[in-house]
């Protein structure tokens, strides 16, 4: 009974974060359609329900109702589970990102790791899904993005570390907390730089979408997808990209907290700031899809490897010498 | 020079300038409208869904001279003509075949009396081909309810042909 009792109350809260995170990853496919039509002076989606908000409804329902179409030749146990996982574990990282002191799922003191380790099993959903559909362009789309999510979790790990450094603990509140006097884009701005490219990189936008380049690959990993399965990978897409936005938004943007903490700004509720923040790393995101072509492949890795990985290294190096030489690293254990 | 370009790629200059007038340009007027409930401007030559008009008596214009069927390069006209009691020359069926029309409006052009011309509607699509085989029925009734439009087009373009 006691058992049954947990039970309810947990899918009770993940009930609650679940469903204000699909909803507002719907209204974030539509703002981004708004965002890139806007700058194309164009209307953008603007018909479906008030400012067309219920246009990504319309179109799950219209995906809904679509066949599903199995290749004959793929492999249809993982083909199936391919978008399974990917939606999943795009879902399941929001367990532990804070949106107040007491607002979270769960609170772990390993918070900034299990997230790290979630948005790179990510691309397990891709890679189960370009393989399983045993068709050229699927499967190089897939290959491509392997290689693209692997070499810039590097750079984003590294970039985590410059964080961590400054905060000394694990836990996602406590890195929000650190930077109650002082954001960290202040004293690590190259980093946020750094790491907003890599996030773009990570889930796969332009100017990165290689594995989905439409004029070479068809559109890569998805190309033999249909119906609601083809949709679970593109709510898992965009799930990533607001997670990566509220990443940035912890790491950097100093998560709930206000930007001054006087009076207009600070009567302003935490959550409302922490949502603003993601809002505002997500236009800049909507903005660069529609300003920058796409990069070549080996152009790609190049950035990845020899300019952003030695780059965020050698930040390393500089924010621990400051640390240690003015003697403000917040743990000492020797 | 190389300096400068150094500078400007560290600090991915041309990068925010572009980002800035991404911005600037969301703000600007927008190109596209509202289709279904707002609708661009035509000229008055345009060449739409065909019509065929009356005289103010109400009295049909075409003679059935068969001009129109002779000229038009897709053969998608079909005319029949008779001599009826008073005497004149009309037509007892004129078909436009809409598939296969190519809407170049040599048609209107080789009329004579201004009874075969092209009005400015474009939205006559259907859901079955048989609803695009137009008989003489049907192009008289588009010339009734369009004749307003059609004889100001007519009168506009006047001076130019």
């Amino acid at each position: 009974m006691e058992y049954l009792n947990i039970i309810i109350i947990e899918l009770y809260k993940i009930t609650f974060v679940l469903i204000p995170v699909l909803v507002s990853v719907a209204l974030v496919v539509w703002l981004d359609r708004r965002i890139w039509g806007a700058v194309q002076k164009r209307k953008g989606p603007n018909v479906v329900g008030p400012f067309g908000l219920l246009q990504t409804v319309a179109d799950a329902l219209k995906y809904i109702f679509k066949e599903i179409i199995i290749p004959a030749s793929s492999n249809k146990v993982i083909f199936v589970l391919a978008p399974v996982v990917t939606m999943t574990l795009a879902l399941v990282a929001w367990a532990v990102i804070p949106f107040d002191n007491e607002l979270v799922l769960a609170n772990i003191n390993v918070g900034i790791l299990y997230l790290f380790a979630v948005s790179s099993l990510g691309v397990y959903g891709i890679i189960m899904g370009g393989w399983a559909s045993n068709s050229k362009y699927p499967f190089l789309g897939a290959i491509r993005s392997a290689a693209q999510m692997v070499s810039y979790e590097v750079s984003i790990g590294i970039i985590i570390i410059n964080v961590l450094l400054c905060v000394g603990s694990l836990n996602l509140i406590d890195i929000v907390n650190a930077q109650k006097n002082l954001w960290f884009v202040v004293p690590l701005f190259p980093m946020f730089v750094v790491f907003f490219i890599s996030a773009l990189a990570e889930t796969n936008r332009p100017p990165f979408d290689l594995p989905e380049a439409e004029a070479e690959l068809v559109s890569g990993y998805q190309t033999e997808y249909s119906g609601m399965m083809y949709a679970m990978f593109w709510l898992g897409e965009y799930a990533n990209i607001l997670l990566m936005c509220a990443m940035g938004a912890i790491l950097f943007l100093g998560g709930w907290l206000p930007p001054f903490d006087i009076f207009p700004f600070n009567s302003l509720p935490g959550p409302l700031w922490m949502i603003l923040k993601i809002l505002f790393l997500f236009f800049l995101f909507g903005l660069i899809k529609a300003i920058v072509p796409r990069y070549r492949y080996d152009q790609l890795m190049r950035l990845g490897w020899k300019i952003l990985l030695p780059f965020s290294l050698f930040y390393v190096v500089l924010t621990a010498s400051y640390l240690f030489y003015f003697d403000k690293l917040p743990i000492r254990t020797f | 020079m190389k300096i400068s370009r150094f500078l400007k790629t560290i600090f991915l200059l041309e990068f925010v300038s572009g980002l800035l007038i991404a911005t600037r340009e969301m703000f600007r007027p927008k190109k596209t409208i509202n289709y279904p409930y707002e609708k661009g401007s035509l000229s008055p030559r345009f060449r739409g869904e065909h019509a065929l008009r009356r005289y103010p008596s109400g009295e049909e214009r075409c003679i059935a001279c068969k001009l129109c069927e002779a000229v038009c390069p897709a053969q998608a006209i079909t005319i029949e003509s008779t001599e009826r009691d008073d005497g004149s020359r009309k037509t007892t069926r004129y078909d436009i075949d809409m598939l296969k029309c190519i809407y170049c409006g040599l048609c209107q052009e080789s009329c004579p009396v201004e009874a075969i011309v092209q009005g400015p509607n474009f939205e006559f699509s259907t859901e079955t081909r048989e609803e695009l085989y137009y008989n003489k029925e049907k192009l008289m009734d588009n010339g009734d309810r369009w004749e307003d439009v059609l004889a100001k087009n007519i009168r506009l373009d006047k001076p130019y042909r």
